[in-house]
């Protein structure tokens, strides 16, 4: 078990849970970001935050931060 | 049998191409429409079809209707017609991306609550084919129960037929269903919140610490937040809690909705898109792609605008010349040379910058590029509180304040947006210029090293650098303090800006700006004019002016130019303005100021580029034209400089700490908020007028505090250094 934000870029995983603050989780979801879909993470900004993320055809960015209340199994 | 007249709404999620059908669908026949106590602007389509006359509604891009602030609200109350301005649409029109109809759809699926009428637009099918998505969209219709007719906006390809599904109402559809616990909970909080359309009540249940709850908690009974928490308590222990179950649900039935309307391919194919990113949002490549970006904007503010601004100058000097050729000479014909015309023209030379700015913006918005940008500037912009969307804004404040605050609205986080707008005039603007070039001309450059000059000059942008991330953190710290805001953004697929959508932007954007900001421009400017030019008789009763005239005729004898001038420094002194400045004095000896120089930055309130003019005129120079001030030839611009260095050199302070005195000036321009049109424009943004007084405040108290700590560092500097 692992948090979003400690993947490398290229490496893919699948969503076991959200924990952060509701507006968050409520936020993720609207752009398909749930318990148990598949992402990978595509690439870090220059400064190694915020973090793209590949999730089916939708490119999302967020914090690191933000990223560290995703509970996601690697695959 | 639909009416003669139908209203319709258009929403769906940003970077959807909903724009494009928007101006497809009106074309020339949409205005903006602005929302009283919120900063959302909607615009508004008119167009026939089949006799039927569509008033289209669009609403801003969302993701879902889940809000968030009062200003998400308006779209939500807008569909259930609970705006007075308002009425309830007739009809939906949802926008879903054919290459990601999963997820557009989620919102489709809430607005499916509303038991409104629908009809579903496809967009972007030729992006979704070329990655190997096929859509079937009878089979889709089947599914959602709604029409669903694809389209190609740009190119007008379906657009009769989805004209034409409008003219037949669309259909009602049913949502998906929730689990029966969710269902009872919803009952009850119903009937709880008599009044309340059920489509808020279930938003009341799942928006946790939403807009709703905050509303409906206020407003309803006071057992209401008790009920609430216990309904979520129950639905947790359920296995429904509702930070899941409505992404669930609503997942789960678009799934099978779409399973067999939507062919995917297997493996994701690599689009040109990711080609693109790999460059753009890479470390080393993507920083110097937007180095060079942020250049080519920065270059044509500053740059590419000249000409126009100074063809915009040229015209109002034509037209000056014209109306005093044509006008007898008199308070008249001064306000409408000196007040209006200056006013007007000080209005329209911001257009030229403002129109480039915004076709930047509105290009790299639609292309998608703006978000990559907010991606790479997001961690150094978070140091001092705000976020990677506010960069753009802050650098283009540096070439002007107002197209950068008009710029501001890239950001959808409120605070961020007001620190943002709050800090971009203290950015060193192009209008601070020829202040500093005459003072570091006059005072830093003879008998001191060849980069003195240039280093001052680069200390006094420094400046703004430094102290605009410093007041945002103090303010996202105090004023703006709340929970930081979420920055998850979705990094949209690159294509093609359309022609229309950025012309449309252009045009909104110019426009907007020359209706809302221009009139409190043009008063500003006919006050101070005012203010400078009454009273015009001297203590003998005779009219300055027509003193001045006399001196001016061709026939008038030697020296009487220079009379001329002195005439008009001493009608100035005595001016309404001049009074005040003078009494003013003790107030700027902290600052190592004469009263010239005081009444010469009161005079510049209202627009600091008035600034050298009115020196040259409290010198006896007479006026003296801002962009010549570079100029060693310009015979005016020379003779204030010698005149300056002249009368400081004769001044026990001025003359000793000088340069102090000088560096004061600057820092006090650089700091200080001299600019009428930048406070219109805060207001209009903000819809209020605390924040531009705010603004205005916080930075005049800045400047003095600037301009008093330089002088007397300086001061003690000199003594120490000089003995």
């Amino acid at each position: 078990m692992a948090t979003l934000n400690e993947l490398r870029p290229g490496e893919s995983a699948r969503v076991v849970s959200l924990t952060g603050t509701p507006s968050l989780v409520q936020r993720l979801a609207e752009l398909g970001l749930f318990e148990g879909e598949t992402l990978t993470v595509v690439a870090l900004a220059p400064l190694g935050d915020p973090i793209e993320v590949h999730l089916g055809n939708t490119r999302l960015t967020l914090r690191r931060q933000e990223a560290a209340t995703v509970t996601v199994e690697p695959i | 049998m639909p009416s003669a007249h139908l209203r319709v709404a258009l929403v769906g999620n940003p970077n959807t191409g909903k724009s494009t059908l928007f101006n497809a669908l009106s074309g020339l026949r949409q205005h903006v429409g602005n929302y009283p106590g919120v900063t959302v602007e909607m615009k508004k389509g008119r167009f026939s079809f089949h006799g039927i006359d569509f008033t289209l509604i669009d609403l801003p891009g969302t993701y879902s209707l889940a809000p968030r602030s009062p200003d998400e609200m308006v779209a939500v109350d807008l569909l259930l017609g609970r705006r007075a301005e308002e009425a309830a649409p007739d009809l939906i029109l949802a926008v879903i991306d054919a290459s990601n109809v999963d997820r557009h759809l989620y919102l489709t699926t809430q607005l499916m609550e509303l038991g409104l009428p629908m009809v579903v637009a496809v967009t972007m099918t030729d992006t979704a084919a070329a990655q190997g998505i096929v859509l079937d969209c009878e089979k889709l219709a089947a599914a959602l129960g709604v029409p669903v007719v694809p389209v190609q906006a740009s190119r007008g390809v379906g657009m009769d037929a989805l004209r034409s599904a409008l003219c037949h109402g669309g259909k009602v559809p049913t949502p998906p269903p929730f689990p029966d616990a969710v269902a009872g909970e919803l009952d009850a909080l119903a009937a709880a919140c008599p009044l309340v359309p059920r489509f808020l009540v279930q938003r009341l249940l799942f928006d946790v610490g939403g807009h709703i709850e905050t509303w409906l908690t206020q407003t309803q009974a006071p057992t209401l937040p008790a009920q609430l928490a216990a309904a979520r308590q129950r639905l947790a222990a359920a296995g429904c809690a509702v930070s899941g179950v409505e992404a669930r649900t609503r997942y789960g039935w678009i799934r099978t909705a779409t399973a067999g309307a939507v062919t995917k391919p297997t493996t994701r194919l690599t689009t040109r898109t990711d080609r693109i990113d790999r460059v753009l949002t890479h470390k080393v490549w993507g920083t110097l792609a937007f180095l060079a970006v942020m250049f080519l904007v920065f270059q044509s503010i500053f740059v590419w605008a000249k000409p126009f601004m100074d063809a915009i100058d040229a015209g109002r000097g034509w037209v000056g010349d014209l109306l005093t050729a044509h006008t007898a000479a008199g308070p008249l014909r001064s306000l409408l040379v000196d007040g209006v015309l200056k006013g007007v023209g000080g209005v329209l030379v911001f257009l030229p910058q403002i129109l480039i700015l915004f076709a930047f913006i509105a290009v790299l918005e639609d292309c998608g590029y703006m978000a990559r940008a907010a991606f790479l500037m997001d961690k150094v912009m978070s140091r001092c509180g705000l976020n990677g969307k506010s960069f753009i804004p802050l650098l283009s404040s540096v070439a002007c304040a107002v197209p950068a605050i008009l710029s501001t609205r890239v950001i959808e986080n409120r605070r961020d947006r007001l620190a943002t707008i709050m800090v971009a005039p203290l950015m060193s603007c192009s209008a601070r210029l020829p202040v500093y070039a005459l003072f570091i001309g006059s005072f830093l450059r003879d008998g001191y090293p060849w980069w003195l000059s240039g280093l001052t000059l680069f200390g006094m942008y420094l400046i703004g650098f430094l102290v605009a991330p410093l007041v945002a953190l103090l303010l996202k710290r105090t004023l703006l303090r709340g929970e930081t805001p979420l920055f998850v953004m979705e990094l949209p697929a690159y294509k093609m800006p359309t022609l229309k959508t950025v012309l449309f932007r252009v045009y909104d954007a110019g426009s907007a700006f020359v209706r809302r900001a221009g009139s409190i421009i043009l008063a500003s400017m006919v006050v101070i004019w005012a203010s400078l030019y009454f009273p015009y008789v001297d203590a003998s009763g005779a009219s300055y002016p027509d003193r001045i005239e006399a001196l001016e005729a061709d026939d008038a004898p030697e020296g009487s130019a220079a009379e001329a001038a002195r005439l008009q420094g001493e009608w100035k002194r005595n001016s309404y303005l001049g009074r005040v400045g003078r009494g003013l004095e003790p107030a700027v000896a902290p600052l190592g100021w004469d009263w010239k120089i005081g009444v010469a930055a009161l005079a510049s309130f209202p627009a600091r580029e008035v600034m050298v003019g009115t020196f040259g005129i409290l010198y006896d120079v007479g006026e003296v034209d801002a962009k010549e001030v570079g100029n060693a030839d310009d015979p005016k611009a020379a003779g204030l400089k010698a005149t300056l260095q002249k009368e400081w050199a004769d001044d026990p302070i001025r003359g000793k700490y000088g340069v102090s005195v000088a560096l004061s000036v600057m820092v006090f321009f650089a700091l200080c908020c001299q600019c009428a049109s930048t406070l219109a424009v805060i207001r209009r943004e903000t819809r209020s007028w605390a924040w531009p007084a705010f603004t205005f405040t916080y930075m005049t108290l800045l400047a003095y505090l600037g301009g008093f700590v330089t002088f007397q560092l300086g001061r003690v500097l000199t003594d120490a250094l000089g003995g």
